[in-house]
């Protein structure tokens, strides 16, 4: 080729000179697209940033966390820590977060136990059971979460009678207005023992399962370590209480005045917020399991069942591996959904991070730090549950090849 | 063989009766084997027991608009505390008298949902009836001509409040979740961080937390002397929160996209807006209509929670009903009344999305 020839409009080594106008060049447009977006946020925050500050100090409203420090002065109904008017705001909002903790913890479980039902019993052969469980998941979703814990509450306040006229369904249960008060067996050091025994079992159970696996790689015979760690779980406990000579006394709640004493007090915001939560997120749950069950082939369940394997055997070892599967990642966000659908505990006045910090406002007018620490501690529940799920998502994922 | 073939048995074998009609299916979908017989027996007695005393209380023994004094008495439901309400409730604070206004809106905007709803439809002149109607609801709404009074948004409550947020929640949330989740993909860097820090970040909170911001800290951000309205700005964390979800789901359908759709577009020359707008938005936001249906309904839903920063939605009208001292402890009534009419709703949205979905559904 000779060098003539080179000029042509396309050079030898394939890279256009750079005589294309910047306009015409993806690279030189993109950046330009890039530093006028950078430029408009950057100038929105910095005047969102300059008429906050001259509005607060008009208002002469004191930036910063220091508020923290000083004395809440309002009662929270119900605390899993020691709290009392005297304590201060971090205190108050620590509280807060725990009850946050404490319903949303408790209805993750309840609601993947429901889900389960629900969505299996939707699969049923039994035409009435899986109708039935269609209608529930119909309905239940369709109506605003919102609404269904102002209808729970209004049952507890308005449906049950007050203490002097408790439903007493079991001896020792009792429904009212004031909530669901249940006996409790009275505290023993027996108790104490009977935990460690409990976890004793789980860790021993623990490693005869990984000892039985081994063995089954080895010489291809099974091993029950599941069922022994069951039964190890409820007869290391036992045999503990049976030791300590069966202490059995039972904290009874009895009627004193206008309200209960002894037993353990559910209250009607936490049970109506409870209830409805697990109900409304329990039809979502069990769809998500449903479409999970129906996600692995037939072929599958024939081919398990062909190989002699019993029907436990098949779902245990064919059906749930492959449907978990398919079901961890939605249900990571149903999880999710439920644990900030419990800031709605403001309206029927459960004492949440959300009511606490909502309570903490109106009485220091520090707006901008309130909605921020919810922001941040709601943040921080959805990325650490999300980092857990995405292990055990991680875990059973299929390893492939 | 001949013979038999010639003549063929003249009566045919029936069929066993226990294996065709009424009883063949009962025996298969009921009573199929010893448990699921149990559970049948079990779950209809279960029926039996809870079923009559509600018919009871809902129908044979309710009051149906009555004075609260009946209610006091009967053993039923008492409907009367929705049927004397009823006004209050749908249009909370519009003046009396005035309030055939959102009710005729609320018809138009029904009556053009309806119109949407065929596919034959939707022509460009389908957006000029929408724009038509939109502002001939906004001048019902707010008066000022044709001798009607103005009436303030802050008036503007009940049914048709709930309406107009999660109309219009819905309408825009769904462009910007759209222009999120194409940031989100995209190959500059700045664009992709700034829309994956804002997604991540809403979808973290609750919308409470969204609600609480444009109640009492969304003033602050103002120039002295600006103030905007309170619906607005609920309406504004609205649509900003749905975006986000919204974002995501379509992201889910971008990525489903084969790369040889990108590719092919690129061949032919398109420009990127071309590529998107041509080939890859109309596939990807197909397959995600179910999600994405699910997505605005619980949006339509969530429009609820305004109650929590004194918005009078249709819910806080109920409640502030029930808060007569006449009608207090009857809130099971009205509540069940507000879940029937939020089921309507979102019933027909989902049923019609399914419609949707088949009637685009081009695969072979």
């Amino acid at each position: 080729m000779s060098r003539g020839r080179s000029k042509s409009p396309i050079p030898e080594n394939g890279i256009l000179p750079s005589r294309v106008p910047p306009w015409r060049d993806p690279e030189k447009r993109a950046l330009a697209f890039q530093l006028i977006v950078l430029l408009l946020v950057g100038t929105l925050s910095y005047i969102l940033f300059s008429n906050t500050q001259a509005n607060l100090e008009r208002q002469s409203i004191a930036t910063g966390f220091g508020f923290l420090d000083k004395e809440a002065g309002f009662e929270i109904g119900e605390s899993l820590v020691d709290y009392s008017a005297a304590d201060n705001y971090a205190r108050a909002l620590l509280v807060g977060a725990l009850n946050t903790v404490k319903v949303s913890f408790v209805g993750i479980i309840f609601t993947i136990v429901i889900g389960a039902i629900i969505g299996i019993a939707r699969l049923s052969s039994n035409w009435l059971v899986a109708k039935l469980a269609a209608i529930y998941i119909e309905v239940m979703q369709n109506i605003p979460v919102l609404l269904q814990l102002f209808f729970w509450y209004a049952i507890f306040y308005e449906s049950f009678s007050s203490p002097r006229q408790a439903l007493n369904p079991v001896s020792g249960v009792f429904l009212c207005n004031r909530g669901l008060i249940f006996a409790v067996p009275e505290a023993h050091a027996a108790h104490a023992w009977m935990g460690w025994a409990f976890l004793a079992a789980l860790v021993i159970g623990y490693g005869l399962h990984r000892w039985g696996g081994k063995r089954q790689e080895q010489t291809g015979r099974s091993f029950p370590a599941v069922r022994i760690m069951i039964a190890l779980c409820l007869l290391l406990p036992l045999a503990v209480w049976l030791g300590f000579g069966a202490p059995l006394n039972w904290d009874m709640p009895v009627l004193r005045g206008f309200n209960f004493s002894g037993g353990v007090t559910v209250s009607p915001e936490f049970s109506a917020l409870l209830l409805g939560l697990v109900l409304y997120t329990g039809a979502f749950v069990a769809e998500i399991v449903r479409a999970g069950i129906q996600s692995v082939g037939k072929g599958q369940v024939e081919a398990a069942m062909a190989i002699g394997l019993r029907p436990g055997q098949v779902l245990h070892l064919v059906v749930l591996p492959q449907a978990l599967r398919v079901i961890i990642p939605p249900l990571t966000s149903q999880m999710l959904n439920l644990t900030k659908n419990s800031s709605l505990a403001i309206a029927i006045g459960y004492a949440d991070f959300v009511a606490v910090t909502n309570t903490t406002i109106n009485q220091t007018g520090q707006a901008i730090e309130g909605v921020a620490l919810i922001m941040l501690v709601y943040l921080f529940f959805s990325l650490s549950t999300s980092v857990f799920m995405n292990w055990y998502n991680k875990k059973m994922a299929l390893v492939e090849r | 063989m001949s013979d038999q073939a010639k003549n063929p048995p003249r009566d045919y074998l029936k069929p066993p009766m226990t294996e065709v009609g009424v009883l063949g299916w009962l025996r298969s979908n009921l009573f199929n084997t010893w448990y699921n017989s149990l559970l049948t027996v079990l779950v209809a007695l279960l029926l039996w027991q809870l079923a009559p005393p509600f018919l009871k209380w809902a129908f044979f023994d309710s009051a149906w608009n009555t004075a609260p004094e009946v209610c006091y008495e009967s053993e039923g439901a008492c409907w009367s505390v929705v049927s004397k309400n009823i006004n209050f409730i749908i249009f909370g604070f519009f003046p009396d008298g005035q309030q055939w206004r959102p009710g005729l809106s609320m018809l138009l905007l029904l009556g053009l949902v309806f119109y949407s709803r065929d596919r034959n439809h939707w022509r460009r002149s389908l957006g000029v009836y929408w724009l038509i109607g939109l502002s001939v609801m906004g001048t019902l709404m707010y008066g000022g001509v044709f001798g009607m009074p103005v009436v303030e948004t802050a008036q503007w409550s009940g049914l048709p409040l709930t309406f107009m947020l999660s109309f219009f929640g819905m309408v825009a949330a769904y462009p910007l979740g759209v222009l999120l989740a194409l940031g989100r993909r995209s190959r500059m860097p700045a664009i992709k961080s700034l829309c994956v820090i804002y997604i991540e970040l809403i979808r973290g909170v609750p919308l409470i937390s969204l609600l609480f911001m444009s109640s009492i800290m969304f003033p602050l951000f103002l120039p002295e002397g600006v103030t905007i309205d309170k619906v607005l700005r609920a309406q504004a964390a609205i649509i900003l929160f749905t975006a986000a979800y919204i974002a995501e789901v379509v992201r889910g359908g971008l990525q489903a996209m084969p790369r040889g759709q990108f590719e092919a577009a690129d061949a032919l020359g398109l420009t990127y807006n071309q590529t998107m707008r041509l080939i890859i938005l109309p596939q990807a936001l197909k397959i995600v209509i179910p999600p994405t249906v699910g997505i605005l309904l619980s949006a339509f839903k969530d429009t609820s929670l305004v109650v929590i920063i004194a918005l009078y939605d249709v819910l806080k009208t109920t409640k502030v009903s029930l808060s007569n001292p006449k009608w207090t402890g009857f809130s099971t009534e009205a509540y069940i009344f507000l879940a029937v009419l939020y089921f309507i709703c979102c019933y027909a949205m989902s049923s019609y999305s399914r419609r949707l979905e088949k009637e685009l559904h081009t695969g072979h």
